[in-house]
């Protein structure tokens, strides 16, 4: 025999609808909005890998056990991290839970009349009462009617009531989120991203083969990319002269949309990129390329081209590597460029202007293994020189060669090169539509009042009372005008 | 006249404002310390402080000629953001110190815009106050000389964006200084009656109603800040939002005011709670234009500051 006391089984469905009513209540949503907020915080404080993986590794290397604890958590990938995600998904089941059975009820309710007139209108708000001339009903009716309220008339009195339009805002502004978020998804599934560096001079055929990063969706297809090619034909920047901020990036291209179609010459900015379908093309960044070629020491050319080099500071001082692997032993030039040569106060070279007005090239050679059968992603501005012996160090300017004991290198030229972002992101329309009705949304249901009127004549006597909701202000200039004209003044 | 013309002209009207909205700080601090009357001791007041009394009947002029200051001050506060606007070529949006002054404009306008319909000169020495410290920063610390715009601003959507989110800061701010309003008065009410100097100041009721009716006035107007920054971010970066630290600290602020505005229509919080949750919301707003803008990394850190 069991002596168990019987304690009534919510079972699994009184479960679920119990969870259910927690979540969809206004308190927890309340509590999630906060939370969001809160999770948000620390992705602005802790480097992200997603905007700047320099500044993680940097990170890792400073404080090493604290990143290992950060990793563990995602702090480094706070906005893609598993308890970000949590919070906003439940955000939003608790935000279609609440405002789907919501949408319902106020599309039923939109051909609804207002209730009854209440019994005893003294007892409200506004009330006012005068002796009656007979036809108030037909004045107030008329009143209403064109003030646009809507009207349940009995023989005795109206009930009038106006501003659904709170409601129906409110809810397009719920709704309109959740199609803001279909948009981000649809871009995370569909989209794509990538950037490519090009040379001036240098074609950009789009696939995948091209692109320095790429990162796509998760269910797009490599062979979905469109075929278009770019051709760099120009770049130019134009500083100030003072304070050698940039003033001007534009950028000449010649793109075909797809083989066989026409070259059309186009022009990119920075705030108005190329568009392809829904693939765009962005300026994002721009530097130097010195053209080298190199000759082992019979002539043989075993290298030749534009290097991109990375820009260190405002006035494009730039440092890059020169790796020439196709040669017995292999040659490195750890390099750094200046646009406009001066000697900085420890004899260093520094650049002055960010304008090619008296460019440079320094660089010190090495021999040796460059290290790049080894499997190790290297940098291409980086040459790793622990298996390696310097042999010269020089510098020269356009035109000129130095023959070192290995070979010839000559700095034919200098390029500028642009870092192109090649972004397809399919949801962004959906968002942006999202955007928009959520400001409409936002505005009909902040500025909208809910309020009813109410009128009867009872034994010879005029009672009008109104009532707002959510408190809102304005109904006594609303009530009095009424009155004013039921009064026929 | 040439840009450096505009400029120096620019810095001459700043300058003067900063004198007008000190005068209109000391006519709002004398109206504000001498409403309140002692009576002349004689034997049946000695020792009885509670017998102070409120009369702003003398000190009324100082409080026009404040509110006068205020609006001469405005006007040339005016001048000067237009006038650095010419000299650079473009909204004068470009960086802090622009950032800085339009935002002490936006808020002195704010003020002055809800002084038609409400009296808050009671208001006028904390925002005569606040304008000055924010003119005085702006001058001194923040000060860039007048050049033009980086080629990412070079935007039609600067004006719409940055104009969307200065004037919210400033609406923001003053339903701030409101809701701090509440706490100080709320806390004093608690204590017994009201100090004779803050008679005059408007009930606990209508401080709190005020508050929540500036933020929901400019939380759409907010939205749309955020919603503008997108459509610019997706035309000059790629991406029309990627968790950049000013994005992340306008999606807070939205999302703390979002909190702050269910909290009062849906669940029906006031008073205290409420006064708090909006200091809370505004000062997130506040970080985000301080830390991310000094020594916040990101996309929207240009050319110093």
């Amino acid at each position: 025999m069991s002596t168990e006391t019987q304690i009534p089984e919510l079972g699994a469905v009184g479960l679920a609808r119990y969870f259910w009513r927690q979540l969809t209540s206004m308190r927890t949503a309340l509590v999630l909005l906060l939370l969001l907020a809160l999770a948000a915080i620390p992705g602005s404080l802790i480097p992200q890998n997603a905007q700047n993986p320099m500044a993680v590794s940097d990170y890792f290397e400073k404080h090493k056990t604290l990143a290992i604890w950060f990793e563990r958590f995602s702090l480094f990938d706070v906005y893609s991290s598993p308890w970000f995600s949590a919070i906003y998904i439940l955000l939003f089941i608790s935000l279609i839970g609440c405002v789907l059975p919501r949408s319902f009820e106020h599309l039923q309710a939109s051909r609804a009349l207002p209730p009854k007139t209440p019994k005893n209108l003294a007892r409200l708000e506004h009330f006012e009462s005068w002796s009656a001339n007979g036809n108030e009903l037909d004045t107030a009716k008329a009143w209403l009617k064109a003030k646009r309220f809507r009207v349940l008339e009995s023989d005795e009195s109206i009930s009038a009531e106006k501003g659904y339009l709170r409601e129906t805002g409110n809810l397009f502004f719920h709704i309109s989120l959740i199609l803001i978020l279909i948009g981000v998804l649809i871009g995370g599934l569909f989209g794509v991203r990538g950037s490519a560096i090009l040379s001036q001079g240098e074609r950009f055929v789009n696939n995948a083969t091209s692109y320095d990063t790429i990162s796509f969706g998760q269910i797009t297809r490599e062979n979905s990319l469109p075929p278009f090619t770019i051709k760099v034909d120009k770049f130019v920047a134009k500083y100030n002269t003072l304070t050698s901020a940039p003033e001007d990036y534009t950028l000449y291209v010649t793109t075909v949309a797809e083989p066989g179609a026409t070259p059309k010459k186009q022009v990119v900015k920075v705030n108005s990129p190329l568009t392809f379908g829904s693939t765009r093309v962005y300026l994002q960044a721009n530097g130097y390329s010195p053209i080298v070629t190199v000759q082992d020491k019979i002539g043989n050319v075993t290298f030749q081209g534009p290097v991109p080099f990375l820009p260190q500071d405002a006035n494009l001082r730039s440092i890059g590597a020169i790796k020439v692997p196709d040669g017995d032993p292999q040659l490195g030039f750890v390099s750094s460029f200046v646009p406009t040569y001066a000697r900085g106060a420890d004899k260093s070279a520094i650049s002055v202007f960010p304008e090619a007005l008296d460019p440079k090239l320094l660089f010190s050679i090495w021999q040796g293994d460059l290290g790049l059968d080894t499997g190790r992603p290297q940098s291409v501005y980086r040459i790793d020189t622990s298996n390696m012996k310097q042999i010269a160090l020089d510098s020269l300017k356009p035109g000129e060669f130095l023959k070192f004991s290995e070979g010839t290198i000559t700095f034919e030229d200098v390029v500028p090169w642009v870092n192109l972002q090649i972004v397809s992101d399919p949801g962004k329309s959906y968002s942006l539509i999202g955007g928009i009705v959520a400001i409409l949304g936002l505005l009909a249901s902040l500025f909208t009042r809910r309020r009813r009127i109410w009128i009867r004549v009872i034994d010879g006597e005029v009672q009008v009372a109104g009532l707002a909701k959510n408190s809102a202000p304005g109904l006594e200039i609303e009530m009095s005008e009424f009155v004013a004209k039921l009064k026929g003044k | 006249m040439s840009a450096q013309d505009w400029a120096y002209l620019s810095n001459y009207a700043i300058y003067s404002a900063m004198v007008l909205f000190t005068l209109a700080f000391f006519g709002h601090a004398y109206e504000t310390a001498w409403a309140v009357r002692t009576p002349i001791a004689s034997a049946e007041t000695e020792g009885n402080l509670v017998a102070k009394t409120f009369d702003n009947s003398r000190t009324q002029k100082a409080m026009r000629i404040a509110t006068a200051m205020m609006i001469l001050g405005f006007a040339f506060l005016f001048f000067g953001v237009i006038a650095r606007g010419i000299s650079a070529g473009r909204v004068p949006w470009g960086n802090m110190y622009e950032f800085s002054i339009t935002g002490a404009l936006a808020f002195t306008g704010a003020y002055l815009f809800a002084l038609r319909k409400y009296d808050l000169r009671w208001l006028g020495v904390l925002v005569s106050f606040s304008v000055l410290l924010t003119l005085g920063t702006a001058i001194t610390l923040l000060y860039r000389p007048s050049a033009p715009l980086v080629p990412a601003l070079k935007s039609t959507w600067l004006v719409i964006h940055v104009s969307a989110a200065i004037i919210s800061g400033g609406v923001f701010l003053l339903a701030n200084v409101i809701a701090a309003a509440y706490l100080y008065l709320d806390n004093m009410e608690s204590k017994g009656p009201r100090k004779v100097w803050a008679q005059r100041l408007p009930s606990l009721e209508v401080l709190d109603q005020l508050s929540y009716r500036l933020v929901a006035f400019v939380f759409p107007l907010w939205t749309f800040a955020v919603i503008a920054g997108a459509i610019w971010a997706e035309s000059a970066w790629g991406r029309y939002w990627g968790w950049d630290p000013k994005e992340t600290w306008a999606f807070i602020t939205w999302v703390a005011y979002a909190a702050y505005l269910h909290a009062r229509v849906t669940v029906g919080w006031r008073g205290r709670r409420a006064a708090w949750l909006c200091l809370l919301a505004g000062s997130t707003f506040l970080f985000n234009y301080v830390y991310v803008n000094v020594w916040g990394t990101g996309k929207h850190t240009y050319s110093g500051l």
